[in-house]
């Protein structure tokens, strides 16, 4: 737990391999950097001491056993959090530098710029069209959205499969379908992130390995995010990976969440530092 | 030629074969199943009963006035030495009681269930849903003395400028039964909007809609058929409803008016002036009332009907 320690968190070193060449900046700029943060929910510590920078245009992977705090991490990127009763951040979490729960910061706005994926596919019942066009209506943009959907069902490769039935209930749609329709709302938004929250863990092999073959696609044009209950997931597309665990206190009985490693994927899943990590990436679970 | 079974494992070890037949004939069972069947066909009897008892006196009715004369006379004085049949006086009165309703209960009952569903606290909601739907049981006789004897002076002062005459208003009876019918379609609509999933109230606020994009755009469409629901129990019971229009409307003689500030008869109401001890048997007038009860019956029929085809036509279907 080295980065909870060090007072200016920065990224893990990068030990550039050959085949990392191509998808890791050298010097990328960060999206997040996250400074001593504890969410709680009432008195209840959900994740504590959390200190670490989230790269742009790549993909980092939250990994770690149930109850760990991982979704609860990411939801606090976007502010998620806010709409559950008595949950509150402290520490620093900052969006290119900005503090994201500063006074002036619009959790509405954040939402436009930092979109987010959930677990099980949650299309709205009304039609494809509908549901794409559904955030740029919010912004106010009115008459003929075609181009914008056309691109963004583009953009979530599912525009071939639905190009004819644009005007069918989404409910109609495969469960895959249905997670890309999410994905195809959620950049028809225009954010700079994507938020996803174990997108693939409702979904059968096929859908999920089409949702993987997409995401190093997104990540070209957005920060990704993405928690996962998969360890083959987040080995087979994500540049990072950071590796949460669950505190027991025996005494009060609380669970609390903590980063234990957060490094190259490649490193957590080949060499890591901590013992824990590596029980757990071997699948000796710790 | 036999098909070889493999067995995953170990063979068999030697535990004893179990029996899988039933026990014995379960008994029970069949006689819940039979009288669960005739409680669900009582209602359906007790309907057809009503609407034989509704047709036949009708249809002695019908053999003196004839329908058209009924459906399209203007004056309704059934009592009178020189008798009349037009319904509409009393028809008008009805949708001017259903319509002043509607303006009431839709607007406040959706605002009061978005609130409630959307906006309250669990602390708010816990305290004002029984709250609710205590004044849904609330008898209407103590709801029509209310109106006749605070609301209706209320509304006289706050509006000097409209011709009020006499005591009675249909257009107040209209008010009171919409305030009437507010918690019923507060509560009923608050039902439909809480049971539409969470994660699509998350899938709104994540791509940056406000709480009242999510209320609007989202939660009530997808509640939609359950509020239709909610409005067609509130017109219904508007339509039926008989003592706040007796007491604040009076059962006076019945004009065809579209006047809210006087007094008129409403179908319900002349059922419920009429039908009393001392009408006989046979007579036209009581037979009238029955062509009355049933001209109501088929109100309420095409209404629902209409509210099954809207539902059908706008449902948003999240499963």
């Amino acid at each position: 737990m080295s980065e909870t320690t060090t007072p200016s968190p920065a990224l893990p070193d990068i030990e550039v391999s050959a085949d990392r060449v191509a998808s890791v900046d050298t010097e990328p700029k960060n999206t997040f950097e996250l400074r001593d943060v504890n969410v709680f929910y009432g008195q209840m510590l959900a994740v504590k001491d959390v200190s670490m920078a989230i790269p742009h245009n790549q993909i980092t992977a939250f990994i770690g056993p149930s109850g760990c705090g991982k979704s609860t991490l990411l939801r606090s990127l976007n502010r998620m959090n806010d709409l559950i009763p008595g949950a509150r951040v402290e520490g620093d979490v900052l969006y290119h530098g900005m503090d994201m729960y500063g006074p002036k910061v619009d959790p509405v706005q954040v939402r436009t710029v930092i979109g987010m994926v959930f677990q099980k596919p949650n299309p709205f019942p009304k039609s494809i069209y509908d549901n794409v066009a559904f955030g740029p209506r919010l912004q106010g943009r009115k008459g003929n959205l075609d181009d914008v959907v056309e691109e963004a069902l583009r953009g979530a490769a599912l525009w071939d499969e639905v190009k004819d039935r644009l005007k069918d209930n989404a409910y109609g749609m495969s469960g895959g379908q249905q997670q890309r329709l999410c994905i195809a709302r959620a950049i028809a938004v225009q954010p700079d992130v994507i938020l996803m929250d174990e997108p693939c863990s409702a979904l059968d092999p096929v859908s999920t390995g089409r949702i993987e073959d997409l995401m190093a696609e997104l990540k070209k044009t957005y920060t990704i995010v993405i928690v996962t209950h998969n360890m083959q997931q987040a080995a087979r597309v994500a540049d990072r990976t950071a590796f949460f665990t669950v505190l027991a206190n025996d005494e009060t009985g609380s669970r609390t969440g903590v980063l234990v490693e957060y490094d190259l994927t490649s490193k957590i899943f080949s060499k890591p530092d901590d013992e824990r990590t590596e029980n757990y990436v071997s699948g000796r679970f710790g | 030629m036999s098909t070889q079974v493999v067995s995953p494992g170990a063979s068999s070890s030697g535990a004893p074969i179990r029996n899988l037949e039933a026990p014995g004939p379960r008994i029970g069972e069949k006689i819940i199943k039979a009288v669960l069947w005739a409680t669900a066909t009582l209602s359906i009897l007790v309907t057809t009963g009503i609407v034989i008892s509704l047709l036949v006196p009708s249809i002695g009715f019908f053999q003196t006035v004839s329908i058209w004369e009924f459906l399209t006379g203007t004056i309704w004085a059934p009592a009178f030495a020189n008798p009349s049949y037009g319904v509409l006086p009393i028809v008008v009165g009805t949708l001017t009681v259903v319509v002043f309703a509607i303006i009431i209960a839709v607007p406040v009952g959706l605002s009061s269930a978005i609130y409630l569903s959307e906006y309250a606290p669990t602390r708010v909601r816990k305290t004002i849903k029984p709250i609710l739907e205590v004044l849904e049981g609330l008898p209407t006789v103590a709801i029509g003395l209310f109106a006749f004897y605070v609301l209706t002076p209320l509304i006289r002062d706050l509006t000097p400028f409209l011709p009020w005459t006499g005591p009675f208003s249909i257009g107040v009876a209209g008010i009171t039964v919409g305030l009437l019918i507010v918690p019923l379609v507060a509560s009923v609509s608050d039902d439909a909007m809480r049971s539409v999933p969470r994660s699509l109230r998350e899938g709104a606020y994540a791509m940056g809609a406000t709480k009242f994009e999510v209320a609007v755009k989202v939660v009530v469409p997808a509640a939609i058929s359950g509020i239709i629901a909610a409005f067609v129990l509130g017109i219904s019971r508007a339509i039926g409803e008989t003592m706040v229009v007796l007491l604040v409307a009076g059962a006076g003689n019945p004009v065809l008016s579209f006047d809210p500030t006087k007094g008129t008869q409403t179908m319900t109401a002349y059922i419920g002036s009429t039908a009393t001890g001392d009408i006989s048997q046979g007579t036209i007038t009581y037979d009238s009332i029955f062509a009355v009860g049933a001209l109501l019956f088929l109100m309420t029929l095409a209404m629902n009907v209409l509210a099954m085809r809207l539902v059908k036509k706008y449902r948003e279907v999240y499963d």
